[in-house]
């Protein structure tokens, strides 16, 4: 046995909350990461493509499917009668979702049948031959036509009541009512959704699928071919791309592969084109959100009722939590004396809309902020102190709509923060001095805070598994029940065993996320991967030291205390002994290297029924600053500097929160700016490929761009070594850069009347609310 | 004749016969290759996951040209090299400082755009790119990110680029062994292949490309695919035979003649840059925001112009400036003001068999003021809602002596807004004028909505946009350029 005299460092370089650089970095730029389209096939792979409707509400009288049948290449053709188990893929159980449409259509793009043939392009043109014959049926395609006909809605609705709302309006000083109209968004991840099939032994199934949510595509799947869930297995490298849009979309391509390689008993791929793509899976709620607010001379919130109503699509899907989302953040960081909250949810004859970063939100967080606007110009006050006045207190004002209590509110400190660091108060005065000797360029500056709630709120969710190997070698395998979709967690969970074996990273190896080694996973959504899964990595790596330390002691004859594990191997008592001699001597002992890991959220509840609870952990905090132009003869604009600050808590690897942050924000930026959904009034969706679908560009990002994170700041639950989620709560940044164009629109009318303007806020819609604007400067008050 | 095409796929020549004149470089090298480092994230030319680059002898020179692999045809590649994510490694498997600079600086996150940029960057150092964060906005507009917001991308661009300067790279070294390469597949003889697929015919020159497409009229010429190729990734068409009209090289003149520039029908849009930029100094930015630079690098003026989309942004250009195309059929050769060319959506002044061999766009004269506005939801490589270019030519006495407005996307075809013009001919450009022709080009167009913008959005805007034109012109305006100016420098590293 060598044993080294060294004192081990407490710290491993790039283990857990140092930076590290991604863990497929290499693979990536070298083009030898693997998505599913690259796993190599065999040559008897078949190729699936699924029909669309082409109306958006029908009846199917008849469907003629011999010409498809008969195209050259064509194996087959699945519809509804061809599925083996229950034709539904609700991932609530609504059942209200149909895996192929089967007398009745219910959205432009919904899949009606699949195409199994030997080439992906047959495919694609024999799924053009069907002769469908539709019967028209009334449709409902947005939020005001679903109240105008009925108000059918896709599930239950909610209502948050704190208070009497109604009495605090009416007394209130000051009161005003409005509307604002929150766009839609497709994820538009890189690369598609895909999944590969592959039939084994005794109805076995194996799935590679671009899926955010393992567990729920595995079921899906089980019971789209009638078998139990162990026959079936799930499994995923990594995404090129998810922000949500594979949580549950994925389950369509993966339940069709399998279907066809079921049937056809040879390996399956189904790839969606980008258009079907776009035409078929769901995007980011819009909503249109009624507002009634009292407040007094000084800006102080003392009533509010919001009325929040979604576009669902045809089905459930997520809509409820989605919806329930919003109603979660319609206060942002604010603290509302007397608030009433209600969602409607609305079905539609459209795509049926599914999560998207934020979950709904980002849209509850948008009118938040609209009513702050709406104070701030009633009041002449600067909008940053209407934000100021009326965030969450530590000791009082600190209860929800929802009944939580806010036990960390520290949105006040990071706004005066940025507000100081980036000028925020002298550059508003330089830009109005600006914009009064500017004729066409107007230019405008927008500080807004964010305040996200972190957990599922379906409390049951918040749970995660993982899977550590250590081998004789002394090299460790980690798997846990999240995915890898860019954001880095992969890496993150690499560094928790780094840093808790004293271990560099090349011997840490991260695996395939995959349902046969962590069953009964969550999605990797909510941005909980890294603090779900990162304790549940940290659990079983725990059990493993136990066992190790354990061992060590009595074998070295050392105390347990004196065992622990650093950079440069074990220190047992006085001795460092290399990591691999520690584990083969305990391999010798017989003693076990391998553990499961499991993990709960504690502290957390929620009724939706009582509209009461903690249905977060905790709060993620930050503050965006933008500053932007506006060309008042076109409405064409750009943002020109963004400051942000935000809270990752103690982060678990800076650079890549901090890419986080850069990549949310813009990503929350095109949502309310450029990013327009558009469907014609046969319900078509006419923006469905990114020569119609404008994500912006490289050069839509700010010229000056300074993004911090928040120090000094862990949070103050026991989450992974006090780290802070960061996936969703940056995506709102980009509300800055609505407000800093309503603030550049504002000029006109010199700062005295609310621009109102509504997102996406497009060229066009900038130049509508100019001209109406314009207009209303001119109307007597 | 040849019956096989030739080109390298990096170091290997590869000569193929057995293709369809629709296989697209993407699926070769993805299907039949395996090289999969290449991605389709759209297969339309619009997100850039599929870009590869494609180096040829142009003049004696190499070019380096980033190109969308999912609309180029692999006959496309006749006498080129083309290099995928997969060539760029070094011999002994280390980085290529594109690629290692992106892994340092975090360019990736999900890391499927990733190959496609870093071919993108390498293409942008190959051209002498700069540090100047505009230049490389512009090299990398067509690659879209949808995860890292693009800074770390700039600054790994920002980082290779000064590492490849002092230190060079793998293709420095290599340069002399491709020009050598590259110069021994250039047998100047046209190419026939026949086969089950289809016909793929690439003439020599214009007199072969004539005669070809006069036995074949029905036969679909091909320049830059950057819009043929989606009539087959995205409409499924087959074209049973196409004739490429990029390999004639008589057809790559570009060259100041008779009081003009002339560009041939082989000309790119990075080709024509430079010249049209001197030429047209206020073409600069719109041809600049046409596609990106993979379309540009694909798509000639000339096609923009042959498949008449009534949303491309250099006709009007052109017509404001007065261009005259040139059309060939047979040896029977004519002349025709460029606006004449479009007659109504869907038709256009071209007989069966009669090509496009070039365009000539004369000089302006020292009176003309002239402006190119292109307006769309995105900055950069969107589709215009509208684009706007106004030529106006003043006499001594500051009367408007002739006006050209023209408008694309306004109507079916790129057409002149003549009421609007006839508002200002024979006026002093001053107010009274510029409201009278804002007034009047309410009655030269009733245009469409779309997802692109409203039938009032188009309306409005288009006045606006001769109120800017006024602005920056008219003696009584402020003189200065309206526009966003975006793109001060950045101020921190």
């Amino acid at each position: 046995m060598l044993k080294k005299h060294i004192n081990a460092p407490t710290t491993v370089p790039g283990g857990a909350t140092q930076s590290l650089k991604h863990e497929s970095g290499r693979l990536h730029v070298s083009g030898k990461a693997t998505y599913i389209d690259d796993i190599p096939t065999p040559a008897n792979v078949v190729h699936v493509v699924p029909g669309l409707s082409t109306k958006a509400h029908a009846r199917i009288v008849s469907m003629d499917l011999e010409p498809v049948k008969n195209f050259p290449g064509v194996l087959c053709v699945l519809t509804a009668q061809d599925v083996l188990g229950e034709n539904q893929i609700s991932p609530v159980g609504a059942g209200d979702e149909p895996l192929l449409a089967t007398d009745e259509v219910f959205y432009y793009g919904q899949p009606i049948f699949a195409v199994v043939a030997e080439t992906r392009l047959a495919a694609r043109k024999a799924a053009r031959q069907a002769k469908i014959v539709y019967e028209d049926l009334p449709t409902v395609l947005c939020v005001e036509e679903a109240r105008q006909k009925g108000g059918d809605m896709v599930c239950r609705p909610l209502e948050m009541v704190r208070g009497n709302a109604e009495n605090a309006l009416e007394n209130a000083p000051k009161r005003l009512s409005g509307r604002i109209t929150v766009g839609g968004q497709e994820q538009f991840y890189l690369e598609g959704q895909a999944a590969l099939a592959t039939p084994g032994e005794e109805g076995e199934m194996r799935i590679c699928s671009s899926t955010q949510h393992p567990t729920e595509t595995q079921h899906m799947v089980a019971h789209i071919l009638d078998r139990p869930s162990n026959l079936v297995t799930v499994e995923v490298r990594r995404m090129g791309g998810g922000f949500g849009g594979k949580e549950t979309q994925a389950n369509a391509p993966a339940c069709l592969a399998a279907l066809a390689a079921e049937i056809t008993q040879r390996p399956a791929k189904c790839r969606l084109d980008r258009d079907d793509d776009m035409i078929m899976t769901g995007k980011r709620h819009d909503f249109v959100i009624d507002y009634d607010v009292g407040f007094d001379a000084q800006g102080h919130i003392q009533g509010v009722d919001m009325l929040l109503a979604a576009r669902c699509g045809w089905s459930a899907d997520l809509s409820g939590p989605v919806t329930d989302r919003a109603l979660f953040h319609a206060d942002n960081a604010y603290y509302y004396p007397d608030v009433r909250l209600r969602s409607e949810p609305f079905r539609t004859n459209t795509q049926s809309n599914t999560a998207f970063r934020g979950f709904g939100g980002p849209q509850g967080i948008a009118a938040a902020e609209r009513v702050i606007e709406e104070i701030a110009f009633a009041t002449g006050m600067d909008p940053l102190d209407v934000r100021l006045r009326n965030t969450y207190g530590r000791q009082d004002k600190n209860i929800t709509p929802y009944f939580m209590t806010v036990e960390d509110s520290i949105s006040r400190e990071i706004m005066e923060q940025l507000a100081e660091e980036c000028d925020y108060r002298k550059r508003r005065e330089e830009l109005r001095a600006f914009n009064r000797s500017s004729k066409y360029i107007r230019r405008g500056i927008a500080l807004t805070p964010v305040k996200f709630g972190i957990s599922f709120t379906a409390t049951h969710f918040n749970q995660a598994g993982a899977l550590v190997h250590v081998y004789t070698d002394g090299s460790v395998q980690v798997n846990h029940g999240g995915t890898e979709m860019g954001q880095g967690l992969h890496t993150k969970m690499v560094q928790i065993a780094m840093r808790e074996f004293g271990l560099p990273e090349n011997r840490v190896r991260i695996t395939a996320t995959t349902t046969g080694k962590v069953p009964n996973t969550s999605a990797t959504a909510a941005s909980s991967g890294a603090d779900l899964n990162g304790m549940a990595v940290l659990d079983a790596i725990s059990k493993i030291k136990e066992r190790l330390i354990s061992f060590a002691a009595t074998h070295w004859q050392v105390p347990e205390s004196t065992v622990h594990f650093g950079a440069n191997g074990v220190q047992v008592g006085d001795n460092c002994i290399p990591f691999v001699d520690v584990v083969k001597a305990a391999y010798m002992a017989r003693v076990s290297l391998s553990s499961s890991g499991f993990y709960k959220t504690p502290k957390i509840s929620w009724d939706p029924k009582t509209g009461r609870g903690r249905p977060f952990y905790y709060f993620a905090y930050g503050a965006a600053c933008a500053e932007v132009a506006v060309d008042l003869l076109t409405g064409e604009n750009r943002m020109e500097r963004v400051d942000i600050l935000h809270d990752a808590g103690q982060s678990l690897n800076p650079i890549l929160d901090i890419g986080q942050i850069e990549g949310g924000f813009i990503q929350g930026a095109g949502w309310l700016t450029m990013e327009e959904l558009v469907w014609d009034q046969t319900g078509r969706l006419r923006t469905h490929a990114p020569s119609t679908y404008k994500i912006p560009a490289c050069s839509d990002r700010p010229p000056i761009f300074n993004v911090k994170l928040l120090e000094n700041s862990p949070n103050q639950e026991e989450t992974i070594f006090r780290s802070k989620a960061v996936g969703e709560p940056p995506f709102v940044h980009g509300l800055a850069v609505l407000h800093a164009i309503s603030d550049a629109i504002a000029s006109i009318a010199d700062y005295r009347i609310c621009p109102q303007l509504d997102a996406p806020a497009t060229p066009e819609q900038i130049l509508r609310t100019v001209e109406r604007l314009k207009k209303q400067k001119d109307m007597p008050h | 004749m040849r019956h096989h095409i030739r080109f390298y796929l990096g170091q290997t020549l590869h000569e193929v016969s057995d293709l369809s004149p629709t296989h697209t470089v993407l699926d070769w090298l993805r299907d039949q290759k395996g090289l999969t480092g290449t991605k389709e994230g759209c297969n339309e030319g619009d997100c850039g996951a599929c870009t590869v680059m494609v180096v040829r002898l142009e003049n004696g020179q190499l070019t380096w040209r980033s190109v969308n692999a999912c609309i180029q045809f692999l006959w496309m590649l006749d006498g080129a090299q083309l290099f995928t994510v997969e060539h760029l490694q070094n011999p002994d498997s280390s980085l290529h400082p594109v690629q290692q600079a992106m892994v340092d600086l975090h360019g990736s996150q999900c890391g499927f755009c990733t190959p496609g940029f870093v071919m993108s960057m390498v293409a942008y150092v190959q051209n002498g790119g700069g540090d100047d964060p505009k230049a490389i906005n512009t090299a990398l507009a067509g690659n879209l990110c949808r995860c890292t917001g693009y800074a770390p991308i700039i600054r790994a661009m920002q980082q290779a680029r000064r590492i490849m300067v002092q230190q060079g790279n793998r293709f420095d070294v290599e340069k002399q062994d491709i020009i050598l390469r590259l110069s021994a597949l250039q047998d100047g003889s046209s190419v026939d292949i026949q086969n089950t697929h289809g016909r793929i015919t690439l003439p020599a020159n214009s007199d072969v490309l004539a005669a070809v497409y006069q036995e074949n009229p029905k036969a679909t010429l091909v320049a830059g695919a950057t819009d043929v190729g989606l009539w087959v990734t995205k409409h499924l068409r087959d074209l049973p035979h196409v004739i490429a009209v990029r390999s004639a090289k008589d057809l790559h003149k570009l060259e100041q003649r008779d009081g003009g520039l002339w560009i041939g029908a082989a000309v790119t849009y990075t080709q024509a840059l430079p010249a049209l930029a001197t030429h047209l100094p206020d073409a600069l930015e719109t041809i600049k925001r046409i596609g990106s630079t993979q379309v540009r690098n694909a798509a000639t003026v000339c096609g923009n112009i042959g498949n008449a989309s009534p949303i491309g942004d250099g006709p009007p250009l052109f017509i404001a400036a007065g261009a005259v195309l040139h059309l060939r059929q047979g040896d029977t050769r004519r002349q025709l003001p460029l606006e004449h060319y479009f007659v109504e959506y869907g038709k256009q002044d071209r007989q069966p068999a009669e090509f496009i061999e070039g365009i000539f766009i004369p000089n302006q004269s020292a009176q003309t003021v002239m402006r190119a506005y292109k307006v769309s939801k995105r900055f950069d490589q969107d589709i215009s809602a509208i684009m706007a270019a106004f030529a106006v030519s003043i006499n001594a006495d500051g009367e408007i002596t002739e006006a050209r407005l023209v408008f694309g996307g306004m109507a079916g075809i790129p057409c002149r807004a003549k009421m609007a013009e006839k508002a200002l001919v024979g006026q002093k450009w001053d107010m009274a004028a510029l409201e009278a022709a804002r007034k009047a080009i309410q009655d030269d167009f009733t245009p469409l909505t779309d997802m692109r913008g409203s039938a009032w959005y188009r309306s409005t805007v288009s006045a606006n946009l001769l109120t800017r034109f006024f602005e920056e012109t008219a003696p009584q305006g402020s003189a200065q350029p309206i526009c966003l100016e975006g793109w001060r420098e950045i101020s921190h590293a």
